[in-house]
């Protein structure tokens, strides 16, 4: 009576057993060791997964760092010195600066400033509103004002002002996710040290960016001829400074008729 | 005999849905749908996995329990093979497919628990089918599994960007959305048959 349930029993356990030792075996036969240094690195890294690197994420870097597929030890930028710095002390290379950056919103098209061409009524997101005749905005350059970028940065650093996303440079980063994230492609990332900007993204021509804007780039070279380091060049009707060359000294600020370039505390220097 | 298999194969896609016409494996169907690159990958993971199960199960079936009059035993004993044969193929993969075992990533473990992958071994052997008419049974389920959720990730993508309304936003909508393309599949029904003349 009792060789029912033992038999069921027994099979139940044979099986087991055999499922048991297949996977100890195979687990042991099979094992593919783990990168240390990829681990040691990733612990380091500051986890924000933001893809300033150009990897895939923290994961991604720290693997490129390890197997010596890439030995720049500076490329996190949201970690700076201090994380290139342990990183360099793990692979036993020297440290490199990290070149840190911010993010700024190359448009000046406030509320009054640039006119709209219909009333927006849908779902109030960017990439939904670019997608009926490049936003409401007159400039299909401009600012859609509907805080895509506002919503991606990990760290708030963006805000809405006026209709037109402002980044608190204290705040930001450098990730570029707010840049990718742009339908229009207007948010830039410049270096922190950077004392002028073009605040404006439109290369349409002059006469026609009067007509909707009154604070848009109109490419009349007046910064061009001022400037005393020959910076700043007019390409495609828009203004593009030379980091290079540019000293910070401001005199184009002061001859710009639409007060697209700007200065002093846009960008502060300061950095965390 | 071929046009059997081919009714069991097409029957399996589309008349006998298992997750839009039985309702198994919900979970990763609501889960991992969001995206259509993630919806491929666990998609192809359960195919996989379906015909490795099948493949060990059935036998296990024929050749143990049935002679010992254990038939009872199948679904614990199918849950126990199958979740130490996920297993096994995870570390199959990671060693020699390093490439399949990244692209199929967490969705490999996940399966271990998938009721689908239970429910096609067992049915297999409730529908009485030989060993090759299960294997073709378990491929086109699984394959009606790929595309089930490839189709309702798309549905699903088309939904975030729409205004639904705030009581319904998130699993509410996703769950009527989900039902409207289970109806929708309600209309593959007979059709195979009919094609095919049987």
């Amino acid at each position: 009576m009792l060789t029912p349930i033992l038999l069921a029993i027994g099979i139940l356990a044979a099986i087991a057993l055999i499922c048991a030792v297949l996977l100890t075996v195979s687990s042991v036969f099979f094992s593919v060791k783990e990168n240390e240094t990829a681990a040691a690195i990733r612990d380091c890294l500051p986890g924000a997964n933001c893809g300033a690197c150009g990897y895939s994420g923290c994961d991604g870097y720290a693997k490129a760092l390890a197997d010596k597929s890439t030995d720049a030890t500076n490329l996190c930028v949201p970690g700076g010195d201090c994380t290139a710095k342990e990183i360099a002390a793990i692979l036993g290379v020297e440290a490199a600066d990290v070149v840190e950056k911010v993010a700024y919103v190359a448009c000046n098209g406030v509320c009054g400033a640039v006119e709209r061409k219909y009333d927006y009524q849908g779902q109030k997101t960017c990439h939904a509103a670019n997608l009926s005749y490049n936003g409401d905005k007159f400039c299909t350059f401009a600012c859609l004002g509907y805080g895509d970028c506002m919503r991606v940065c990990p760290r708030d650093a963006i805000s809405l002002e006026n209709g037109v996303a402002h980044v608190d440079p204290q705040k930001c980063i450098g990730c570029g996710m707010c840049m990718r994230e742009c339908p229009n492609g207007i948010i830039k990332l410049i270096e922190d040290t950077t004392r002028v900007v073009v605040q404006c993204s439109n290369h349409d021509k002059g006469a026609s960016t009067r007509k909707y804007c009154t604070n848009g780039c109109i490419g009349c070279m007046k910064c061009q001829k001022t400037c005393p380091h020959g910076a700043i060049t007019v390409e495609n009707n828009l203004a593009t400074i030379d980091y290079s060359l540019c000293t910070g000294c401001g005199a184009c600020v002061e001859v710009c008729p639409v007060h697209c370039l700007h200065e002093g505390n846009f960008i502060c220097g300061a950095h965390f | 005999m071929f046009k059997e298999l081919i009714l069991i194969l097409m029957g399996g896609v589309l008349v006998n849905n298992y997750v839009l016409q039985q309702f198994l494996g919900i979970c990763p169907f609501l889960g991992v749908s969001k995206k259509v690159n993630q919806a491929t990958g666990m998609g192809v993971a359960v195919t996989f996995v379906m015909l490795c199960a099948t493949a060990v199960t059935h036998p296990i079936y024929t050749y143990i329990l049935v002679p010992c009059k254990l038939e009872y035993l199948q679904t614990i004993a199918f849950i126990l093979v199958i979740a130490a044969l996920v297993q096994f193929v995870e570390i199959i993969l990671k060693k020699y497919i390093p490439a399949l075992y990244k692209s199929l990533g967490v969705y490999l473990p996940l399966i271990t628990t998938n009721c689908a992958v239970l429910g096609v071994t067992i049915n297999n052997i409730t529908d009485g089918y030989n060993f090759l008419a299960a294997m073709i049974s378990s491929l086109g389920v699984g394959l009606g599994f790929l595309l089930a959720m490839l189709l309702f990730a798309g549905v699903r993508s088309r939904i975030e960007n729409c205004p639904s309304p705030k009581a319904f936003r998130g699993v509410p909508i996703t769950l009527i959305a989900a039902s409207i393309v289970a109806l929708a599949f309600f209309g593959f029904a007979g059709v195979v048959e009919n094609i095919l003349g049987v």
